[in-house]
């Protein structure tokens, strides 16, 4: 009954019970349609937005300050308005967005794999190792994620000459958040692994003689994999917030490669002055981003949750 | 008239791939004073029997149909609320795990007093008397100091014996022992089973006894019930279905336990293994691994049938051929 | 040990496994912080406290025993799982106590273990091809890919299985055919001893009677040396060579299998005979043996079993006794037997059923 082809597994999905609990949630398939909307428009930004909001030579300083197209005085070129500098408000959401769901992707996959293998290592090896690494991710427990991350981009802000620190904010940001969220991982691997190595199938494993690092790549890791999901996904919403809020407060993306939290770090200086859409709409698609990749999280974790290990 | 009599019940689990059928028109009854055993590999349905019969089915498990009736009275359609009087009152429940059924943050005194004073009503001082004399009733040493002890200060066979206590004191005159061994080493199992029938007899009280354990049947019980995929294979006087069984999966069933004696080359043994609920073969839910199987079993389903001094599910018996 | 049994030939006669003072004590201490501020010393569980035995090519010898009395303890250690406090393991002349499990690769290919849990014993994530071939990959038993294939394809039809299953994962199989693919993978480096630690308990009878069946077919066939853990003595009499009895952390009687049913020496023997379930319809109103297996943390002095012992007297509580060789090759440890009166009713009756108890 197991067909390893790809239509088999395919069908195999189809018949599984987690896509029997995804098709009954009619919250879950809005949210992963959502979903699925945003993450298409922020990889085919550079297609699908009307204009260009990056390239000087194409703004017009008259389209300034347009409000969205079915107010009055809106254009119909610009549907959802221009900020102070002419650029088109949904085309800097398409592109913001897209540098958002990087910033995010990029540093879940850094603490998820940064803290799989620690907690891997730790459950496994336990000992002197081990209380190394958890005591770190004590430490980091301890204060507020929000003020790791800063202090993090802040250190590396600091190491890095001056004239580079727009070039590098990406990949700072990448750094701060990933270093910042890796604990949780760590710490259900290692739970996992704990209960994973006492098991009989890694005692089987011993007897024949195969290795450590072998059996903690081939057997356990597979097998301690189910919750990392989970929490990856969790995971995602609350990296882009953290995103959005250092570039809110001025330490993240710059104004020349806005991501959501720079946009409405940039449009909350000119709320008070009437042009409200410049900051409500960024701040929307964040909201409904967030919320979507949360309430998917959720799900996947109830659908799971009677089978983690 | 038996004390209890189950009529064509049948329990079922709604799932998504359909409805799960996994008591099968099961139909016994049990007299006042009898013991009933009831065996059968894991999955048969002998737990959902019972929890079927003290109305414990777990959601989404139901009953599916047919009916259940103590003392004439149907109890299977009773509400919530009525059938928790029957429990306790009149019928006791013991379970395999006995750190399960007890509150382990309350001492065993109180849980004792408790029950007591919810069916039979009598001031607590009263109570506490009378479960003082049911702990040295179920072997337990230096009662009133034990009285006053939590669940985790007593060893696996003691807390059984708690339990008993408990299923018994309010004078139940039916008990449900759903495998009350099999958590226990052997030397304890024996204590729990011969306290178990000394129990039953004094007070006259039956007992349904589900375990997988044919040697613990042949000590206890006086009438046992063979079950096998959800359905009834045979049920009869102990003495003659384990010694001369009609049906062929207990005649199987029988041969393949390792016996003390002369140590044979080879067990008997039945191929193959029970059907999941999801694939029941057509016919005898057993023909696939039944050694007597003729054409009809495939198709045909046997019904339950007076043979000999019990009753069997066989088309052998049925008639077909021979 | 030299008497073998009638039924067995003996081909060579020095024994394949033999372990002699073999010790696991575990620390059970509080954490540190409790210690400082509860004061109490460590404490120790002697889960096996001196064990002999020795098993001769070709037989089975098993160990029976209460849950807790170090059974599986001895599995471990002797596969490597777990490292001994104190002793020898000797595997054909070869001192393997201090080698971890699968060290020396030349010794410990020639033995492998099958596991009680047929449900845990197999990795979920695995396709049963891969879990069979994980031995001989990790050995270097195949010279190909194709090779491995045939191999594995023998091995499962060699179990009673289809080598169309090897695709398949083993939540697919019940746990009679999953304890069927742990057999597989344990006799595909071609062993010639196999620990089985309780490998049936999880199983039906029916299943159980195949299992049994087939590893004692897989016995004659492959001339297979078992140590067999089980606490079923039904069970152990079908398997066995021979006995050995064990209560908290000792043996107290090795013997034959026909003697040990026949004859059984050692009173805790004589309790667990008496103790079974019969399925001869006796209807004894039994006499159950009264108390329970006693707390391994803190056991009773001298003989362990000295408090549910009708024979017991001051030297019992005061002195260990030690296994003494017998007629017919049976071996005993029990201060009555050796002085002669270990005749009498063994257990204490359910009469003094509390005294016994209160000590627990
Ligand atoms: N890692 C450990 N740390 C502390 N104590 C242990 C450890 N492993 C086993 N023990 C103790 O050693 C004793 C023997 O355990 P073992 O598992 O060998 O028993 P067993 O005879 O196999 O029992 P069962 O029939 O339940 O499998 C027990 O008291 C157990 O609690
Ligand atoms: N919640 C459930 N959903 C579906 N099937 C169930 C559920 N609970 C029990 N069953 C099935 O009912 C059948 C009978 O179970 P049970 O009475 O517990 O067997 P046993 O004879 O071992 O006591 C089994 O096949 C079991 O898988
Ligand atoms: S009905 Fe047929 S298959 Fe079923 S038990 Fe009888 S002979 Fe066997
Ligand atoms: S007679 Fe003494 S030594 Fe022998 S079993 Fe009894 S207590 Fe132990
Ligand atoms: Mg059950
Ligand atoms: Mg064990």
């Amino acid at each position: 009954m197991s067909d390893t082809s790809f239509t088999g597994r395919l069908r195999s999905f189809a018949d599984s019970d987690l896509f029997y609990s995804f098709r009954r949630s009619k919250t879950t398939i809005i949210a992963a349609a959502a979903l699925v909307l945003l993450f298409v428009t922020a990889v085919f930004a550079p297609q699908i937005a009307p204009h260009n909001p990056f390239d000087i030579a194409g703004l017009n300083l008259l389209d300034s300050e347009l409000p969205p197209s079915w107010m009055e005085g809106g254009n119909p070129a610009y549907w959802l308005g221009t900020d102070t500098q002419a650029r088109d408000v949904v085309s800097s959401i398409f592109y913001g967005l897209r540098i958002s769901l990087f910033v995010g992707f990029a540093s879940v996959l850094l603490a998820a794999v940064l803290g799989v293998f620690l907690g891997l290592v730790g459950g496994f090896v336990s000992g002197f190792v081990d209380a190394i690494i958890m005591r770190v991710a004590d430490v980091l427990l301890s204060f507020p994620a929000i003020l790791v991350a800063l202090l993090i981009n802040g250190v590396m802000r600091g190491i890095l000459p001056a004239n580079q620190h727009e070039g590098a904010a990406i990949v700072v940001l990448v750094l701060a958040i990933g270093l910042t969220n890796w604990v949780q991982y760590a710490r259900t691997v290692r739970g996992s692994t704990l209960v994973e190595r006492q098991r009989e199938y890694v005692q089987a494993a011993r007897t024949i003689g195969v290795g450590r690092l072998r059996i903690m790549l081939t057997h356990i890791l597979p097998n301690v994999l189910g919750p990392v999901l989970v929490i990856a996904t969790i995971n995602l919403g609350m990296a882009v917030l953290t995103e959005a809020t250092l570039s809110f407060l001025g330490v993240g993306m710059p104004p020349t490669q806005p991501s959501l939290g720079t946009l409405i770090r940039v449009g909350n200086e000119y709320l008070f002055s009437g042009i409200w859409w410049v900051v409500i709409f960024p701040s929307a698609t964040l909201a409904v981003l967030v919320l979507a990749v949360n309430l998917i999280g959720d799900w996947l974790r109830d659908a799971l949750n009677p089978k983690l290990r | 008239m038996a004390l209890l009599e189950v009529e064509n019940l049948k329990v079922e689990f709604p799932t998504r791939k359909g409805v799960l059928t996994a008591v099968d028109n099961v139909s016994f009854s049990v007299e006042q004073g009898e013991i009933l055993g009831v065996v059968g590999e894991s999955g048969a349905g002998k737990s959902m029997t019972g929890a079927a019969v003290i109305g414990l089915l777990e959601p989404p498990g139901r009953i599916g149909g047919g009916q259940i009736r103590l003392d004439g009275k149907r109890i299977d359609n009773l509400s919530p609320d009525e059938m928790r009087k029957v429990r306790g009152r009149h019928i006791g429940a013991i379970f395999q795990d006995p750190l399960t059924s007890l509150n382990p943050l309350f001492t065993v005194g109180k849980q004792l007093i408790e029950t007591i004073r919810t069916h039979l009503p009598m001031p607590a001082a009263e109570a506490r008397k009378r479960a003082i004399e049911w702990l040295a009733e179920v072997g337990i040493p230096a009662p009133d100091r034990r009285i006053d002890q939590y669940p985790h200060q007593f060893s696996g066979g003691m807390r059984q014996r708690v339990v008993i206590a408990l299923a018994l004191c309010a004078e139940p005159r039916l008990i449900i022992a759903d495998e009350p061994t099999t958590a226990l080493d052997v030397s304890v199992q024996a204590q729990i089973i011969a306290l178990l029938k000394r129990v039953c007899r004094e007070r006259n009280a039956a007992a349904i006894l589900v375990t997988h354990d044919m040697g613990v049947i042949a000590e206890t019980a006086d009438r046992v019930a063979v079950m096998y995929a959800g359905r009834l294979a045979e049920i009869g006087p102990v003495a003659r279905v384990l010694q001369k069984p009609s049906h062929p999966y207990t005649a199987g069933l029988m041969g393949s336990i390792p016996r003390i004696g002369p140590r044979p080359d080879r067990l008997v043994q039945i191929e193959g293994s029970m059907p999941r609920l999801t694939d029941i073969p057509k016919g005898c839910a057993f023909n696939p691994r039944c050694p007597k199987a003729i054409a009809e079993c495939h198709h045909l389903r046997p019904e339950l049938r007076p043979v000999a001094d019990g009753a069997a599910a066989c088309l052998l018996y049925e008639g077909v051929t021979q | 040990m030299n008497a073998a049994p009638a039924r067995m030939k003996v081909v060579d006669d020095r024994p394949l496994l033999s372990v002699k003072g073999l010790k696991k004590h575990f620390a059970m201490s509080k954490p540190l912080l409790n210690r400082l501020i509860e004061g109490g010393e460590t404490q120790t569980v002697k889960a096996v406290d001196g064990l002999d035995l020795e098993i001769p090519r070709g037989q089975t010898l098993s160990l029976v025993g209460e849950s807790g009395c170090g059974k599986s303890t001895v599995a471990r250690l002797i596969m490597g799982l777990s490292t001994p406090s104190a002793g020898s393991i000797l595997f054909d002349g070869a001192d393997i106590s201090q080698a971890p499990a699968g060290q020396p690769a030349a010794v410990r290919r020639r033995m492998q273990m099958i596991f009680q849990d047929p449900y845990a014993s197999l990795n979920p994530r695995w396709r049963v091809r891969d879990i069979i071939a994980e031995p001989l990959r990790t050995y270097g038993l195949c010279a190909s890919r194709e090779e491995e294939r045939r191999e594995v394809d023998r091995l499962l039809e060699f179990v009673g299985l289809n080598s169309r299953d090897g695709d398949k994962f083993p939540h697919e199989f019940s746990g009679g055919q999953r304890q069927r693919i742990s057999i597989a993978r344990a006799i595909s480096t071609k062993p010639e001893f196999l620990v089985c630690d309780e490998p049936t308990s999880a199983l039906d009878v029916s299943v159980q009677a195949q299992i049994l069946n087939l590893m004692r077919d897989m016995q004659r066939e492959l001339g297979l040396t078992y140590l067999f853990i089980s606490h079923d003595l039904a069970v152990v009499n079908f398997m066995s060579d021979w006995i050995g009895v064990m209560y908290l952390g000792r043996l107290v009687e090795v013997s034959p299998a026909a003697q040990l049913f026949n004859s059984p020496q050692h009173p805790y023997t004589r309790l667990l005979l008496d103790t079974i379930p019969d399925l001869g319809m006796s209807k004894r109103d039994c006499v159950p043996a009264s108390g329970e297996v006693p707390n391994p943390i803190n056991p009773p002095s001298g003989c362990h079993f000295h408090p549910r012992c009708a024979l017991a007297n001051d030297r019992c509580r005061r002195e260990t006794p030690n296994l003494r060789a017998h007629d017919n090759g049976v071996r005993v440890s029990c201060h009555a037997v050796e002085e002669g009166r270990g005749d009498l009713p063994a257990v204490a009756s359910a009469g003094n059923d509390h005294a016994a108890q209160a000590v627990i």
